[in-house]
């Protein structure tokens, strides 16, 4: 989430049409034209959906857009929005039937080819889309996404418009999940317009969902409207969102308490002690998917070697998870107890895998570190992006957690990265030579999304290089189940064998925090700890 | 120049390099047309700073603060780095007189500890500065001519650089724990502007009806600049770089602040502000005593610095 | 003197080209703007390659820097990742800051000279040494710490101003940040103008004055001041230079949208054409300050000639 994880996938799920129902019908009801305002970041690329992978940039098109899918806030069951059904014999060959009826806030309706042209646009190359690799499991991806060269198609061969209200999609694979990533932003509807004249659309985005955009300060605002034609049951009940740019989160706080603003959905960690005599009640601290971790460089021979299984060990245990998430993040960070999130329930595949190795034990840790044959040279040096979050901290505290637990001086020391971009080079480049910070935010509450990217040889965003014949193995064979129970149970296989291994240690879930105004009531955040915001009362 | 002033403020002289006439000379105006040689000015700036309160008590104050940054077991026996984070930002206690910051280090002993870093890198930054600035500016002012369209037209260059791109791209470039990458940065940063001072006074040292006696008698450049014009500009650079030392060493808080600063294990004022700064309302003794240590210091500089200026400024006898 | 500005402009070339060109190589020393684009995700090789092939990145250094110059003098300053032209977050952060730094050099002027003259005038005595104490303890705390404190102190716990700047940077939100800005320049007024008049008020033109029966505010404002303020001046005009250059750290904890935001947030996401055309303008600014309080010098002092 912003500052912590910076920018991470925040597909926003947001409010959903279940809740709806059950709290009464929005309009007409008291402040029910009431217009909230909201702190924002401004976003690091141009609000395209296929474009935009951090939370900033999803909070907007989570009000603006709705998707096939949408993870409902509470459970994070992926469930039809646009969609009418999903069908598919085989888990490869999709047929996808819309809803009718849903119409683009300028009239134009929402058909089998405002997705298909939008999903055709973020994969192809040319169009330079960060989340283009979303549509890669796609039939033809490779012609217009080629890994070298210029693009052979410039649509993908997989997408079939049948009629103006379903379509097909043939995958590559086998894949018996496809349906549930699809409440993802990069996969929403686009209209003409986005096409045709693509400048206009950028400064004024139109899409389908309970919001519009009445106008756009790029770098300091924007305001949102409720879209009283808008075709979902998830009705804004609020008449708008103004979105405000603070350049510190610090600040956005200090105009909340001073009455400037309604919402801050990221409070700093240096004003967390205050929250509870600031706002009472008027604040929530939730679990979310994401979690942070310390990755070993695996690529470095020092730390794979065999036998360091146990120094990686030993380091997790040396590392007091409850006080550092008490005493720093005043328990909006919840010591860790595996390597997924709670907030995928335990149906989801969230188990205790770490055990004893994620509990504090100094005695053991120094044991098992001068087994494994002690730290490589003696030291250890911890990497992060300090620039935002409170990286430095939390590093200092786990620095001399670990000094404190090995008794032997300042073995233990941090280095403090100046700009994410720097530390995403030398992470990418791998080049770091000691542990480092990695926050990972999931695309869609799958266990799935916790173990393969980041640890399957060749994932994705498998930094420290981890590689493990049986882990990938019991991934493979986790994708191929139908039966959504028996895959999670592989998955759980695998990741028992990074408890043995501990490639990575997990540190602490993160929790999404955020204090309001007492104007307003109903504030929830989703699972990727982004406001409701179509929920949310004002008074 | 963007950033630098914010925090390195340069205190004096600030008209372009190519200005023909510089602050230095209302600031610190050493040299009358008095006849008076550099010998018996330094004898007698000396003979009035031994009476001169102000510059007795800076200079205790500044001898004491070199010694417990050489020796910081005088004051404490504590180990710095040894924190028990339970018990994050609790106020004072027995043995612990100025209490715990954030990660629960004893905010005494690290006070007494930070001074070694903090007064290395303004004392060095500073002499290196002035070594540098004084150095180049005093050869631009000298020679003149193409030397100083080219030297000033250098130092603009630097100026015309933000503090924070500079230390973004140097200090992540040159990543040591030591204090020397921070010293050497301040030292890029900071001759510009004591070369602009030490130019002014050169320029008009070497107008002087001495100077330009000792011309006539046919000396050569290298003797008339050391010995005669090189006393007589020495004063004003003192003078900057005496302020410059203070704010150096809140610059190297500001690079912390920004993430680029010193690193931990080195244990300085500047980190330890950094950090309190934005816990000001849970927990402001922590923001307190190394904040206040650095006031002290840097006061302790200037005033030196204002005593030795007096001192060396007839007109104001 | 026509002749002294001609030359003078003309060095400005070699000095724009140097700095340009260093702050180019510094953006490029600072690494790959490319992965930090795709968050926590591995960056698609192909999609990178796209994006570094339009940047200009895959190119060599001084290819890059002549191409870049090349656009700016026909008027392009380049897209920041966002997708917003340069020119644009120009002409919507520059105002910002000079209203801001027009805040800060009034409030320095004002303040500032008042404490300088009085404590000039009472050079010794305690309120004096009082004077200097506390504009020694301006000095030595860093922006931030002055920034958090009085934006808590004023704009939350007392409630006397608002805490932040709303996105139109109106002139009486920006007052509190203008004195944060204001604090570190104002202790150098204070002491330029002390030092000043401590120096003229035994000067025989004041005695002569003073001898001749004036009262005592009309020798102070009409004698003394005007002789006296010439360093102060020169100091304010060069400080304009400096403050324009953006107040980062004020920027950023009072919520300003101005030069130091945007330069800040170009230097986090290594964006060349951010950085380089802010820095650009600035040096500018800078120089063209530089040159005019060199020329204003010798206005205000007669003894001056400029060949």
């Amino acid at each position: 989430m912003r500052g912590a994880t910076h920018a991470k996938w925040a597909a926003g799920a947001a409010a959903v049409a279940l809740v709806a129902t059950a709290c009464g019908g929005g309009a007409g009801s008291g402040g029910a034209d009431g217009i909230l305002s909201s702190s924002w970041g401004d976003p690091q690329n141009p609000i395209e959906p296929a474009n935009t992978n951090e939370v900033q940039g999803g909070k907007v098109l989570d009000m603006i857009f709705r998707g096939l899918k949408r993870y409902d806030p509470k459970t994070g069951e992926a469930k039809d929005m646009v969609a009418e059904r999903i069908e598919t014999t085989d888990s490869r060959n999709f047929t996808i039937t819309l809803k009718p009826g849903w119409t683009f806030s300028n009239g134009e309706p929402v058909t089998a080819k405002s997705f298909t042209d939008a999903w055709n646009y973020g994969a192809h190359v040319g169009n330079k889309q960060a989340n283009a690799p979303f549509f890669s499991d796609i039939v033809g991806y490779d012609d217009v996404h080629p890994a070298s060269g210029n693009p052979r198609a410039k649509t993908m061969r997989g997408l079939v418009v049948k009629n103006d209200r379903t379509f097909t999609v043939a995958l590559k694979d086998t894949f018996s999940s496809w349906p549930e990533t699809l409440g993802y932003q990069a996969f929403v509807p686009l209209p003409r317009v986005f096409f045709t004249d693509h400048d206009a659309w950028l400064n004024k985005p139109i899409g389908n969902g309970p919001y519009t955009v009445e106008s756009y300060a790029k770098g300091s605002g924007m305001k949102l409207r409720r879209w009283d034609g808008y075709k979902g049951d998830d009705k804004a009940k609020n008449g708008g969102v103004d979105l405000t740019v603070y350049t510190d989160n610090n600040t956005a706080y200090t105009d909340l308490m001073a009455g400037n603003l309604d919402l801050v959905d990221d409070v700093p960690a240096q004003q967390l002690k205050n929250v509870r005599n600031d706002l009472g009640d008027r604040y929530v601290n939730q679990p979310a998917l994401i979690i942070q971790t310390l990755v070993f460089p695996m690529y470095r021979p020092e730390w794979s070697k065999p036998g360091m299984e146990k120094v990686r060990r030993g380091l997790s245990m040396a590392i007091n998870r409850k006080e550092i998430t008490q005493q720093i993040f005043q328990r909006t960070r919840t010591p860790t107890k595996d390597w997924t999130s709670p907030a995928l329930g335990r149906d989801g595949g969230y188990e205790d895998m770490c055990g004893d190795a994620c509990a504090y034990n100094p005695a053991q840790a120094k044991k098992l570190i001068q087994e494994g044959g002690g730290l490589p040279g003696g030291k250890l040096t911890l990497t992060s992006n300090v620039d935002t979050g409170s990286h430095r901290a939390w590093m200092d505290a786990v620095c001399n957690s670990v000094n404190n637990a090995l008794g032997r001086g300042a073995v233990c020391t941090v280095n403090p990265v100046g700009t994410f971009a720097d530390f995403r080079n030398q992470q990418t480049a791998f080049r770091l030579t000691g542990p480092f910070r990695s926050g990972w935010q999931a695309d869609y509450p799958l266990i799935q999304n916790f173990l393969e990217p980041l640890y399957y040889t060749g994932g994705s965003s498998n930094y420290g290089k981890f590689s493990d014949k049986r882990f990938d193995a019991l991934v493979d064979k986790a994708n191929r189940e139908t039966d959504r129970a028996a895959a999670v149970k592989d998955f759980q296989a695998a990741e028992r064998i990074l408890a043995a291994q501990m490639p990575a240690i997990p540190l602490w879930y993160q929790n999404g925090s955020a204090g309001w105004s007492d104007r307003l009531s109903d504030v929830t955040l989703n699972q990727f700890s982004v406001p409701v915001y179509d929920q949310i009362k004002v008074s | 120049m963007p950033e630098p002033y914010e925090n390195a403020k340069e205190a004096i002289a600030p008209t372009g390099a190519g200005g023909a006439m510089d602050l230095a000379m209302s600031e610190a105006e050493t040299v009358r047309a008095d006849g008076r040689g550099p010998r018996s000015l330094w004898s007698d700036a000396w003979h009035q700073l031994r009476r001169d309160p102000v510059f007795l008590v800076s200079a205790a104050l500044i001898v004491f603060l070199v010694l417990i940054a050489l020796w910081p077991q005088i004051l404490t026996s504590a180990d710095p780095l040894r924190c028990d984070l339970s018990k994050s930002q609790q106020g004072a206690a027995p043995g612990h007189p100025f209490g715990y910051d954030t990660q629960g280090c004893d905010v005494y002993t690290r006070t007494v500890y930070g001074a070694r870093a903090s007064i290395t890198v303004g004392v060095c930054a500073t002499v290196g500065a002035a070594l540098l600035g004084s150095l180049l500016g005093g050869l631009a002012g000298f020679f003149g001519g193409w030397w100083d369209a080219l030297l000033s037209r250098i130092a603009d260059v630097f100026f015309g650089i933000p503090v924070i791109l500079g230390g973004l791209v140097f200090l992540s470039v040159v990543t040591s724990s030591t204090v020397w990458p921070v010293v050497g940065f301040i030292v890029l940063l900071g001759w510009p502007q004591v070369a602009r001072i030490a130019r002014g006074a050169v320029i008009t040292a070497k107008q002087h009806d001495y100077v330009q006696a000792a011309r006539a008698l046919g000396a050569g450049s290298a003797r008339m600049l050391l010995r005669h014009v090189a006393p007589n500009a020495v004063a004003p650079v003192i003078v900057v770089a005496t302020i410059a030392l203070g704010t150096y060493i809140a610059l190297e808080a500001t690079l912390s602040f920004l993430g680029v600063g010193l690193r931990p294990p080195t244990v300085s004022w500047g980190i330890d502000i950094s950090n309190a700064a934005p816990q000001i309302r849970n927990a402001p003794h922590m923001l307190l005593w190394p904040a206040g240590a650095l006031s002290v210091t840097v006061l302790a500089f200037i005033m030196l610095g204002d005593a030795v200026r007096d001192a060396l400024d007839p007109k104001l006898r | 003197m026509g002749r002294y500005v001609i030359r003078r402009l003309l060095q400005m070339i070699p000095v724009f080209i140097g700095s340009t060109f260093l702050i180019f190589f510094m953006v490029y020393a600072l690494g790959d703007p490319v992965a930090a684009l795709f968050g926590d995700k591995a960056p698609d090789p192909a999609t990178a390659a796209r994006i570094r092939k339009d940047l200009h990145l895959d190119q060599p250094l001084w290819k890059q820097y002549l191409l870049y110059m090349g656009a700016i003098f026909q008027g392009d300053f380049g897209t920041a990742f966002n997708g917003q032209k340069v020119t644009e977050l120009m002409a919507a952060a520059f105002p910002v800051t000079l209203r801001l730094t027009l805040v800060a050099i009034v409030i320095e002027v004002i303040i500032g000279i008042t404490l300088g003259v009085i404590s000039g005038l009472r050079r010794g005595r305690p309120l004096d040494t009082g004077l200097l104490v506390l504009t020694l303890v301006v000095i030595s705390v860093p922006t931030f710490v002055s920034g958090y404190l009085l934006q808590f102190l004023l704009g939350v716990k007392w409630g006397w101003v608002r805490p932040s700047v709303s996105s139109d940077a109106r002139l009486d939100e920006l007052i509190l940040p203008g004195i944060v800005l204001a604090l570190v320049s104002l202790a150098y007024v204070t002491r330029l103008s002390r030092t000043s008049i401590a120096e003229n008020v035994r000067a025989d033109y004041v005695r002569t004055a003073i001898a001749k029966g004036l009262p005592r505010h009309r020798v102070i404002t009409r004698h003394l001041l005007r002789n006296s303020l010439i360093p102060v001046v020169t100091f304010i005009g060069a400080d304009i230079g400096s403050l324009m250059g953006g107040a980062i750290v004020t920027e950023r904890i009072f919520n300003i949208h101005g030069v130091g935001y945007q330069l800040y947030q170009g230097i986090l996401r290594n964006n060349a054409p951010t950085v380089v055309g802010f820095v650009t303008i600035l040096v500018i600014v800078f120089l063209v300050a530089n040159l005019l309080v060199d020329l204003l010098y010798a206005v205000l002092d007669p003894r001056i000639r400029y060949a």
